[in-house]
């Protein structure tokens, strides 16, 4: 006797929507509203007192997002989502949800650049300390917990040098603390991993990327695991205590499994604002219809130019956990079985100089800031993505002067690679490139 | 708020509103493995409009102490003690699946305690699959994903929450696996299957009753719920479309709406 609930595919397509709530319509429609009507003063009433579901104004809730809502909820398997205009927006509502001025967080330093910044320099600004640790260092993150410690935060495979944290000891780390974790899944999307399923409380994605996956439309979200519990200590008191916004709410108890996406929506949706449009949402839905079909073949092409990479002569070093010499890829093999990803790392031999000129010789993948598109992307994270990162910091996140990121897209094979023996061919002759 | 029911430790939310002994209560009742928070959806609309509400743990479940109780029957006596611990005389009823076996012991057993109840997804006998009985009592987390598949209609499978951005399932089977399968939840299906006095419980109660069913129900379905309410004295028969055995969260607006009628006229403020 097995439960006959939907499975991922069918979840990808379906989760959220139902057609007869809908006018029939099949696809999901597009509800481009600011604001909702109410059905008399007390429905009013309630509806702001959060007495009753429903929406309001499209600045907290929207009837398409919340389809993108659920579904990715779904997908995660998680208790409740709140999807945001971007996945910087995501980190940062939930960072702010959790944390009050005078708290710390222990931060993985391998992060996408931005993410590090607002860790690093934003953050402090409003009373909320981080110290970094490796993600490979899991006494580290043990060690860097204090008594004001809310958190601890980290990418599974850190951006962009491919290192992964060991979450499973790690989250136990943080429960012993009595602490939450947070994961940015971005770079695995659920069809590669499940965070929630291997000891985070919460998942952070930008949307924008593989599960929206076309380059097209920014968003971000926040999904709740239900299994933390804020009541267990007196460590969160912006879950616990009576919140004089809501007449004196106490989240925690009020909603349990679901009370930090309720507070991140009724306190942080209602003072920061950092909506999703319905257009963009939907864009999102559109993509997460065929994320496994995407990433299935994201994962192939990736493990073929991991291949073409490792035995190239104008490679010094390749990072991708899917290498038996690396030093994750124990890890990678038990918590990444259906693929570690079309995220690689590598460095190119001539260092910086060869770096600039590969990037400016190769046509088909694109130079760009972004990753997870379709297309395949590039970039010199030292001097973009990362470049607002000081020498000590970038050290922090190992990251050298000579890496190239590859996102891998799914184009042919054969083209990828006879385009980046174009930018090999044009790397190896640096002074060339220098006059150009 | 938590106080003391014969000497252990009681959690119930109050709808985010102080308790009143002024106020008239309703005492809300979860059902098989559950918690307060599945009626978070009815009982913050009661208690800021005029009722003192008590949506509580049972014993041994949420935040409440246990061992959870063994028998419908005990769990009737302790809504009534629950009502004599907070010291008011009299209570209206809301319970939800197993909920409404405990209404119907408590209110059958204490007639004078209950001014009205009202039964979501209620029936006189909850016979267990005996698969699902065993799973459930050895702690398989497996009973839950066979509960909430069961447990929820249309929307629950495919989504459309009535507050955005929660998911009916995922949520449902947190609350239960938060809790102890084996120790909630199995202890809570053999007392469902071992109770068998439902429908002469039902016979005696004279009080208003309220039975809103969902016709998508495959746990207590439709059939079943009418049943009950032909057992009862003075008994309505709600029924919403397209909406499975967790009426109060599948279709919350609809079944707030039928039960503010009713509480409205049965138990006024």
């Amino acid at each position: 006797m097995d439960p006959k609930t939907y499975k991922f595919d069918t979840l990808s397509l379906h989760a959220g929507y139902m057609p007869s709530k809908n006018a029939g319509s099949r696809q999901v429609p597009i509800y481009q509203t600011t604001s909702y009507m109410f059905d008399d003063v007390d429905h009013a009433a309630a509806l702001f007192n959060l007495e009753r579901g429903g929406h309001i104004y499209s600045r907290i809730s929207n009837p398409t997002v919340q389809v993108l809502e659920e579904r990715v909820a779904a997908l995660e398997g998680g208790t409740a989502a709140l999807a945001t205009a971007s996945g910087m927006s995501a980190i940062f509502l939930t960072i702010m949800t959790l944390c009050n001025a005078g708290d710390h967080v222990v931060v993985s330093s391998q992060l996408y650049g931005g993410t590090v910044n607002l860790f690093r320099l934003t953050l402090p600004k409003f009373g909320i300390k981080a110290t970094f640790v490796k993600p490979r260092d899991t006494e580290g993150f043990k060690k860097a917990i204090k008594e004001n410690t809310k958190c601890i935060y980290g990418e599974l495979v850190g951006n962009p040098g491919n290192e992964l944290m060991n979450l499973p000891e790690i989250s136990n780390i943080a429960h012993d603390a009595g602490i939450p974790v947070i994961i940015d899944s971005t770079y695995q999307t659920p069809y590669l991993f499940k965070p929630l399923e291997h000891g985070a409380d919460f998942v952070v994605h930008s949307l924008t990327k593989w599960m929206a996956g076309h380059g097209s439309s920014m968003a971000g979200i926040l999904v709740e695991g239900g299994k933390f519990d804020f009541l267990k200590t007196n460590k969160f008191p912006t879950m616990t205590e009576p919140y004089e916004g809501y007449h004196g709410l106490s989240f925690a108890e009020e909603f349990g499994p679901v009370a930090f996406t309720m507070k991140a929506r009724a306190e942080g949706m209602r003072d920061m604002g950092p909506c999703l449009s319905p257009q963009n949402a939907w864009n999102v839905l559109q993509g997460i219809e065929t994320l496994s079909v995407r990433m299935e073949k994201h994962c192939s092409n990736a493990s073929k130019m991991v291949e073409y990479l490792s035995k190239h002569d104008s490679v010094a070093w390749v990072s991708h956990a899917s290498l038996k010499d690396n030093p994750d890829y124990e890890l990678a093999k038990k918590l990444l079985p259906k693929g570690t990803g079309s995220m690689i790392a590598f460095g190119i031999k001539g260092g910086k100089e060869a770096g600039a000129a590969f990037i400016d010789n190769v046509k088909l993948a694109s130079h760009l800031a972004n990753v997870g598109d379709t297309r395949t992307l590039v970039i010199h994270p030292a001097s973009a993505t990362h470049s607002q990162m000081d020498e000590a910091t970038l050290k922090l996140a190992n990251m050298s002067h000579d890496m190239i990121r590859l996102s891998v897209g799914i184009e042919d094979i054969e083209d990828i690679k006879n385009d980046f023996e174009d930018g090999f061919r044009a790397a190896s002759k640096p002074r060339l490139v220098a006059n150009k | 708020m938590k106080f003391k029911v014969n000497n252990k430790e009681v959690f119930a939310s109050t709808g985010g509103r102080p308790f009143d002994k002024e106020k008239p209560l309703i005492i809300f009742i979860h059902g098989s493995g559950l918690s307060h928070i599945t009626w978070v959806l009815q009982t913050r609309y009661f208690a800021f409009h005029g009722y003192s509400v008590l949506a509580i743990d049972l014993p041994g479940h949420g935040y409440s102490e246990g061992p959870a109780l063994e028998s419908i029957e005990e769990q009737g006596k302790w809504i009534s003690d629950v009502i004599d611990s907070v010291e008011m005389k009299e209570a209206s009823l809301v319970g939800h699946s197993q909920g409404c076996l405990i209404v119907l012991e408590c209110a059958s057993q204490f007639p004078e305690k209950v001014k009205s109840i009202g039964l979501m997804g209620g029936a006189g006998a909850i016979p267990m699959n005996p698969e699902l009985l065993e799973l459930a009592e050895n702690g398989d987390p497996k009973a839950v994903e066979l509960m909430m598949d069961w447990a929820h209609g249309p929307a629950g499978h495919f989504g459309g929450h009535p507050v955005p951005g929660l998911h009916h399932m995922n949520l449902g089977g947190s609350i239960v696996i938060n809790g102890s399968v084996k120790n909630a939840l199995g202890v809570d299906f053999r007392a469902c299957d071992n109770y068998k006095n439902g429908f002469e419980a039902a016979k005696k109660i004279k009080c208003p009753a309220i039975n809103i069913l969902g016709d998508r129900d495959r746990m207590c379905p439709i059939k079943a719920g009418k049943k009950l309410a032909e057992n009862l004295q003075n008994s309505e028969v709600e029924i919403i479309k397209n909406c499975g055995h967790m009426i109060l969260l599948e279709e919350a607006g609809q079944s707030l709406e039928i039960l503010k009628k009713f509480i409205r006229k049965n138990h006024p403020v």
